[in-house]
């Protein structure tokens, strides 16, 4: 039992005391322990019709989503469906996102979202997308920052557990997947769980992210059995480097709470991308079987595709030397965060009671001259003092993750003693601490771990709030804190309850993205199969059992709004088109008795939900969201007769839809319209 | 040759025929809606061959709200004037340079006569399809407010329901009005520097009243209504 862990029982020991006694202090001294700085108030009030300073996109955690917040004040302003089903707005229920959500295990409707990632060139971000990772069935998602929409999703194989990920390179070509769970690889994965250290395998994954809709696997890198836990870019001097934090390299395969801790250190891998894109590049990797799955949704038609990738290259460290190389770290580091000069490598071991510093100077130089510590599978081991530049020493419990305020100074967040601490660059001294409610995971800087940090707001995601909020039964919301860091101190502003768990956040100047944002669809431009530009192109076809009808919704009408002629057996398709061309006029279509979400109707779009009616009847459908003064009488009904019925299938329109179309075709319209649209 | 319009008149008379090129380019008049559902502003946009939108979706939203009121669909094709007036203002812009090349006082007359006929007509007419269209409402309309009519006002603001409609020129209106104004100061000129006393004045003189003549015949109060 080495030192450091005992000494960290006791560190936890007089935490829990510690807690005890602020405890009796709260409740004697009522809020005013942790009251937030006298402005607060006025830093975090965005006036009613004003705007905030920033977007954050914030992972749901477990809740598989991205939500988005305005900065400072902390509003949710949208949850962007990513890695779950959302039935709010059909999201991986309707026919057009469902392959989305396509895998090789099938469609699946849950994911865990943890590690936002803003598109960067040249080590600033740039605005263009956000990049976001599945946790338990390893994926990254490209969402569209004009549309705050996923159009990507690409699956990772040889992977399991993706979360070193999505994280990317400063020049925005990779983004990068490494396995937190090492698994068996190859041909043969059905294997006794107790030969771990002969058959699993980890991987690190460099995929080409920098085209929209063409993410690829560039090449995986087969590491050994480890725990890959989180990566991150190098930049300036160490450009070109990508490191990536080991756990567990004791190899356990049970109880890993306690055998995966033992070891003094662990390693960061520390990746030539420039050496494996030649090792690729003269066929050294190898192309092996690995169907993963490659979801677009397309931008005309707003209808996602899904191809499957057959194989990947798979390049083994030794058949490419010099392309990893380990830097040992203590105890079972976390986050590995590399600071905007590009000269620090900031390695925080969960376990340890300092941070290592690593130096990209010295890292260079020993690699140069060779100052290795023998090597493990074939991977050379750098001396630990030959790269360390230096240690902060106590900085708290914990530490996690590191990000950087641009003015020298880095902050990082310490879940067991669940603070932030802010340190200096160079010097190693501890600066500031600030306490936070409770147990913080990652903390986060707008641009805080590009070359150009925005460096005025400081996020603190935590996972425990227990007291913070008015209580609501046994399961809490987690929360973020904003933290002023524009003085020397660091200032409490704000808390705000959060969906999921907020894992990691990013977040950027609203300006960089504000005017860019699309309204609406045009539905001139919209090439779904099965569109209706205008209600003269509604209509209701059947093809066997299967019976489409292509619909329009407008203000406030459905057209056709009576069908009958379905039959018991067959397989309905409503393809409502949204003809809105107006700013935030969206229609929504509900079936009774649907077995299946709604639709949610951006103007301009074309969604389908599939119905199959279980029993004969009259069945209503109506706009889901609230549209206009007549929004309460945008209804319609489908009649259901049995197999086999003379009913003849027939859409009639209402007779209000039949006299605004009357109206329109007197003026031309909509056909006019609808050419005119065309061209 | 008394008649006969001076170097300053011809200039100015051809200036307002090439001015009148405006209205091709730019829309005459805009009116524009204003509601608590649109901080984005909607509008139309009224050129002499079209009716827009302000924004490319505008035309479709308004008829798509005046739906609810029972009001006709407002479409370019269903209004053939527009379809004469790139012809009238083309036949006004060429005799323009005519009066200016011709040079003729009685020639440049007749053009503001001719030009002030298209105004006014244009004015009538626009203001008659309004009427037409803020009176001629479906009975079977959604909304209907008993003795409620929709006519935009000719020019200024007026509430309709949840929608206040601000009507005024727009650069191409504004241009024609110049343009007639400055047709205006070439007659003016015209009757008080006749050719031969221009002509017998030293050419840095004439330079002189080039400068500032127009901008004080302009500002007449007489010229401005007349350009209205």
């Amino acid at each position: 039992m080495s030192h450091s862990l005992r000494k960290l029982t006791l560190a936890a020991v007089v935490v829990a005391a510690g807690g005890v006694l602020l405890h009796s202090c709260r409740s004697a001294a009522g809020t005013a322990v942790d009251l937030a700085a006298g402005d607060a108030a006025t830093r975090v009030y965005v006036p009613p019709g004003q705007h905030d300073e920033l977007y954050s996109f914030m992972s749901g955690g477990f809740s598989g989503q991205v939500a988005v917040y305005g900065l400072p004040s902390g509003r949710l302003l949208k949850v962007i469906p990513v890695f779950s089903q959302n039935p709010e707005n059909g999201w991986g229920y309707n026919e057009e996102t469902k392959p989305m959500l396509m895998t090789t295990h099938g469609f699946i409707p849950w994911d865990d979202s943890h590690h936002p990632e803003l598109s960067q060139t040249a080590g600033e971000i740039n605005g263009n997308w956000l990049f976001i990772n599945a946790n338990n069935t390893p994926r990254i998602a490209r969402i569209d920052l004009t549309r705050f929409e996923t159009e990507e999703i690409l699956e990772i194989p040889n992977s399991a557990g993706g979360h070193a990920s999505p994280f990317t390179t400063p020049d925005g070509r990779y983004v990068v997947s490494a396995t937190r769970f090492s698994v068996p690889i190859g041909e043969r994965t059905d294997v006794p769980i107790g030969t771990y250290k002969d058959n699993f395998r980890g991987t690190l994954s460099f995929i080409e992210a920098d085209e929209p809709g063409e993410m690829e696997i560039a090449f995986q890198i087969l590491m050994p059995g480890y725990n890959y836990d989180l990566g991150h870019a190098g930049k300036g001097p160490s450009d070109g480097w990508f490191f990536f934090t080991t756990y567990n390299s004791e190899q356990a395969y049970e109880k890993l709470e306690t055998n995966a801790s033992q070891a003094d250190k662990d390693y960061i891998a520390a990746v030539n991308i420039r050496r494996a894109e030649a090792c690729v590049a003269e066929g050294k990797a190898r192309e092996v079987h690995a169907p993963h799955y490659h979801n677009v949704m397309d931008e005309r038609s707003r209808v996602a595709r899904s191809e499957v990738e057959d194989d990947v290259r798979l390049l083994d460290p030794r058949s490419c030397p010099g392309v990893v190389y380990y830097l040992p770290t203590p105890k079972s580091p976390h986050g590995v965060d590399v600071d905007p000069t590009g000269e620090y490598i900031v390695a925080s071991g969960k376990l340890a009671t300092n941070i290592s510093v690593h130096s990209t100077a010295k890292l260079l130089t020993a690699i140069e001259r060779r100052q290795f510590d023998g090597e493990r599978d074939g991977i050379p081991v750098l001396q630990y003092d030959a790269i360390l530049a230096g240690e902060v020493q106590k900085p708290g419990l914990g530490a996690l993750h590191t990000e950087f305020d641009g003015k020298g100074n880095a902050y990082t967040s310490m879940f067991i003693s669940s603070e932030v601490v802010k340190w200096k660059l160079g010097t190693w001294e501890v600066l500031d601490r600030i306490p936070v409610y409770y147990s913080i995971g990652h903390l986060m800087i707008p641009g805080g771990d590009s070359k150009k940090p925005y460096g005025k707001y400081l996020v603190a995601m935590n996972k425990i709030t227990k007291d913070r909020f008015l209580p609501t039964g046994p399961e809490l919301a987690q929360s973020a804190q904003l933290i002023d860091i524009s003085g020397e101190k660091m200032k409490m502003l704000l808390d705000f309850p959060t969906i999921g768990e907020p894992h990691y956040a990013q977040a950027l100047p609203a300006e960089l993205i504000e005017e860019k944002q699309v309204k609406f669809f045009k539905v001139a431009e919209n090439e779904h199969p099965q569109v209706a530009r205008a209600e003269s192109e509604a209509g209701i076809t059947r093809e066997g059992k299967t019976v489409h009808v292509k619909m329009t919704a407008i203000r406030s009408h459905f057209a056709p709004d009576n069908i009958e002629g379905v039959q018991l057996g067959d397989t309905v398709y409503f393809h409502v088109t949204n003809i809105e061309q107006d700013w935030d006029i969206l229609h929504g279509f509900g079936v009774m008795g649907a077995q299946n979400a709604e639709l949610i109707l951006m103007p301009g779009e074309t969604r389908t939900l599939k119905w199959v009616p279980k029993t004969t009847g009259v069945y209503p459908f109506y706009c889901t969201d609230f549209c206009s003064a007549l929004h309460q009488e945008m209804s319609g009904y489908v009649r259901v007769s049995p197999a086999g019925a003379n009913v003849p299938l027939v859409a009639n329109t209402s007779r209000k839809a039949q006299t605004q179309l009357a109206r329109a075709k007197r003026y031309g319209r909509p056909d006019a319209e609808h050419d005119r649209d065309r061209h | 040759m008394p008649t006969r319009l001076p170097p300053i008149s011809r200039l100015l008379t051809a200036l307002a025929a090439v001015l009148l090129s405006g209205a091709f380019l730019f829309p005459l008049w805009r009116i524009d809606l204003e509601a608590p559902q649109y901080p984005e502003g909607l509008g139309l946009r009224i050129g002499i061959h079209a009716v827009e939108g302000m924004k490319p979706a505008d035309l479709d939203n308004i008829n798509a709200l005046n739906h609810y009121i029972g009001m006709k669909t407002i479409a370019a094709d269903a209004i053939p004037e527009l379809r004469l007036m790139p012809w009238i203002l083309g036949a006004l812009l060429v005799g323009g340079l005519a009066a200016a090349v011709w040079a003729r006082r009685g020639a440049l007359l007749a053009w503001l006569v001719a030009f002030a006929a298209a105004g006014v007509g244009g004015l009538a007419d626009f203001w008659r399809w309004g009427y037409a269209y803020g009176h001629d409402l479906d009975p079977h309309a959604i909304i209907h407010v008993p003795g409620m009519v929709y006519q935009p006002p000719l020019i200024g603001s007026r509430v309709l329901l949840n929608f206040t409609a601000h009507s005024w020129p727009a650069a191409g209106g504004l241009l024609l009005g110049l343009a007639f104004a400055l047709g205006v100061g070439a007659l003016v000129l015209a009757y008080r520097r006749p050719a031969a006393a221009a002509a017998a004045a030293a050419p840095t003189a004439c330079a002189a009243h080039v400068a500032h003549e127009p901008v004080r015949v302009t500002t007449t109060p007489a010229a401005v209504r007349v350009a209205r």
